[in-house]
């Protein structure tokens, strides 16, 4: 369907209903690059037989340091996110930055600093990079751009249409550390949590993952902006099948549960930056979560539901008591500029 | 967390919902009205239907403050952010509530300063860190949230703030109850009484519904076995031919009310003489404006407001749906026009209204698993 709303706000970049229209409405079809269906966070592609897996990604987060985190260290740790749910390692990186007229070296160079630790960190190289000013007032301190390329991880295909009614999804982990603690980091609430942003590179959990139960991995997905039930809104659309979740099955770490049951926000569409969703073949998922148990942070994922034929397209939530709704993707715009 | 988790045990709930099993007629149709907007988000949210008998009917009540405002009152305060020299501040919910040209998030869009503010006083913060700008608050609420603004202009006033104004739209459920109740289309066993307004208000306010009326009033909290324990209080007064007010929120509501706060409204506002409701029209004294003390700080008088009066769209039923006589999904527009992407109507847009909730969480539900939707 094209894209006919009449100017851009800020729900269009907020990773939710009105991005993917904007995507499907007004980029794909203008520059045709492949079908709707086959929009992951990293496309593969072939190269004389080479496959090489390929992914850029932004970075605007306000405030630029937040606990856990910077937005130097997110741009890395994004980017090698983006290439390990896809199934790939990546290798190398490229970088832009836009700085704002006036802002201090020593920020930048705390930037920089933070994506050189977190590149040797990930084992990735960057072999390049531009940079722009632009006049006082018109960006915000900094914004980071990245573009990342990777070798596809030997023995796994994610592919959201090779899904099957029985299998079983896999969370790595506690959600909504990162958008909490950048709501909070704004200071514009009068209220203090012991937290802190999630971030950090999920390709060692990855690997691990795909090492030991490779052939059972239909699909995987970081739950950035939009949040879990965003990621698989995403897949119901693509795999026509339903996604159940038993709400009490998530983890979350107190401090975001009593934040959202305040604001009135639902911590499955809230952002993290350092976890990720599997859906695994019934046979391997044992296997998977071992895996994963037995490397260092992954110790608390967990199965959080399963693939069922109904509801077909849709994620269904179920309670203990026996209550259940429809979660749909992010509409509008909890929190901007969040990564 | 304490005062969440045992609301949400599922073996108390299950108890509970068996009790209410016990207690029902299964010959008779129960309407009950949630007045508040809390609650409804809460049915909705927590899937509660699924654990209620069939033959209880819940209809949504009034208690949306975002709904219930007219859509001129939001062309009313956007007129104001068309100076760039003001600051358009308000709860996240205002946001995409839609005017005549658009919601605050388009004006923002557009380059007006939208803030989205968690309280007044945070409005009042922006207003002393931006001394070259005048922030206006646009006030919405019930008596939950009146008292909050009312100490936010004590201090405006008190520290000698002068680029701070509000926008004063804040209602009173009294009223609201009481033209419900005048409506001749309108059937009600009792009432799921507001848990939060009744925090400030207490609970002797409804008695004239239980004494006149002879309706049962239960003051509900917001878990899902708050809401299952009040039903369940309703019940056993119907069955027992009772009709009083109850108190089910104890934890939270004081029978009395909280007088610091009652104090504060009184301090700084007084009724209107009349104030017009989306869907309910004109009803007299149900709104609070701002003391002639206070009109310093009180935009309608620092500000030249139009005074827009705009009918809603024709198609629209807002009105109907806010009344209760009919089901969101019941209207023209639902679902089809009117989605919480593209809301035509406020009730689409708050996560309180009645449209909004239906339509995440059961209208949506209801079309994939190709039932027929709840009524």
């Amino acid at each position: 369907m094209r894209f006919r709303e009449p100017q851009i706000e800020m729900a269009h970049g907020a990773g939710g209903k009105a991005s993917r229209r904007l995507v499907e409405g007004l980029f794909v079809p203008l520059l045709s690059y492949g079908s709707a269906e086959s929009l992951g966070d990293a496309a593969h592609v072939d190269i004389n037989g080479a496959q090489i897996a390929i992914t850029t990604d932004s970075f605007v987060v306000k405030p630029i340091t937040f606990p856990g985190g910077s937005i130097g260290e997110l741009a890395i740790n994004g980017t090698m996110n983006d290439l390990a749910v896809s199934g790939a390692r990546g290798e190398a990186m490229v970088v832009t930055f836009v700085l704002e007229e006036g802002l201090p070296t020593n920020l930048l160079e705390a930037e920089a600093r933070a994506m050189g630790e977190a590149a040797r960190k990930a084992d990735v190289k960057i072999v390049g990079g531009d940079t722009k000013v632009v006049e006082h007032g018109k960006a915000d301190r900094m914004y980071i751009s990245t573009t990342g390329i990777g070798r596809p991880l030997p023995g796994v295909m994610i592919d959201p249409h090779s899904v099957r009614s029985g299998d079983k999804v896999i969370l790595s982990g506690p959600i909504g550390d990162h958008g909490i603690t950048i709501l909070l980091a704004r200071g514009e609430l009068d209220f203090e949590a012991e937290l802190r942003s999630d971030t950090r590179c999920i390709l060692p959990l990855v690997e691990a993952m795909v090492q030991a139960a490779g052939p059972g991995i239909r699909w995987m997905r970081d739950p950035t902006r939009g949040g879990v039930a965003t990621s698989l809104n995403e897949l119901a659309r693509d795999c026509r099948l339903g996604i159940n979740l038993l709400e009490e099955s998530v983890p979350m770490r107190d401090a975001v549960r009593g934040a959202c049951e305040l604001l009135g926000l639902d911590p499955l569409h809230i952002a993290n930056e350092g976890q990720f969703l599997a859906v695994v073949a019934p046979e391997y998922v044992d296997v998977a979560l071992n895996a994963l148990h037995m490397v260092e942070g992954g110790q608390d994922a967990k199965i959080i539901g399963d693939v069922r034929e109904q509801p077909a397209g849709s994620v269904l939530v179920t309670t203990g008591y026996g209550g259940s709704r429809i979660v749909d993707m992010l509409v509008g715009d909890p929190l901007p500029r969040i990564c | 967390m304490r005062f969440v988790d045992e609301f949400r045990d599922p073996e108390i709930i299950h108890r509970t919902a068996e009790e209410l099993k016990r207690q029902v007629d299964p010959t008779r149709h129960y309407r009950f009205m949630e007045v508040c907007g809390g609650h409804t988000h809460a049915i909705y949210r927590f899937g509660l239907k699924d654990v209620l008998p069939s033959n209880i009917e819940l209809i949504h009540g009034p208690g949306c403050p975002v709904c219930v405002l007219p859509m001129g009152r939001i062309d009313d305060g956007l007129s104001m952010a068309k100076d760039r020299q003001v600051v358009f501040a308000a709860f996240g919910d205002m946001m995409r509530v839609p005017g005549t040209t658009g919601s605050p998030l388009e004006h923002k869009a557009r380059g007006a300063d939208v803030r989205i503010v968690y309280s007044p006083s945070d409005a009042l913060k922006l207003a002393r860190t931006n001394p070259d700008k005048q922030v206006m608050f646009f006030a919405i609420g019930f008596e939950t949230t009146a008292p909050s603004t009312a100490l936010t202009l004590m201090r405006a006033r008190a520290e000698g703030i002068k680029n701070f104004s509000v926008f004063c739209n804040h209602v009173t459920i009294i009223p609201a109850i009481r033209a419900i109740l005048d409506s001749p289309d309108m059937r009600l066993d009792a009432f799921i009484g507001p848990g939060h307004v009744s925090t400030v208000i207490g609970c002797r306010p409804y008695e004239w519904i239980a004494l006149h009326e002879r309706k049962p009033v239960v003051v509900s909290g917001f878990e899902p076995l708050d809401m299952l324990q009040s039903i369940l209080m309703i019940l056993r007064q119907l069955n027992a031919g009772e009709a009083r007010i109850e108190n089910q929120y104890k934890r939270v509501v004081p029978w009395e009310g909280n007088s610091a706060a009652l104090k504060a409204m009184a301090e700084v506002f007084q009724l209107r003489p009349y104030f017009e409701w989306r869907g309910l029209g004109f009803i007299s004294q149900s709104a609070l404006k701002i003391r002639d003390e206070y009109a310093e700080w009180d935009a309608e008088h620092r500000f030249h407001i139009p005074g827009i009066r705009v009918t809603d769209p024709k198609a629209a039923q807002c009105g109907e749906v806010l009344k209760g006589v009919l089901k969101p999904a019941q209207c023209k527009l639902f679902g089809c026009e009117c989605t919480p992407e593209h809301p035509v109507g406020a009730l689409m847009v708050s996560t309180e209204g009645s449209c909004a909730a239906y339509y995440n969480y059961e209208h949506r539900k209801a079309m994939v698993m190709n039932i027929a939707p709840a009524a």
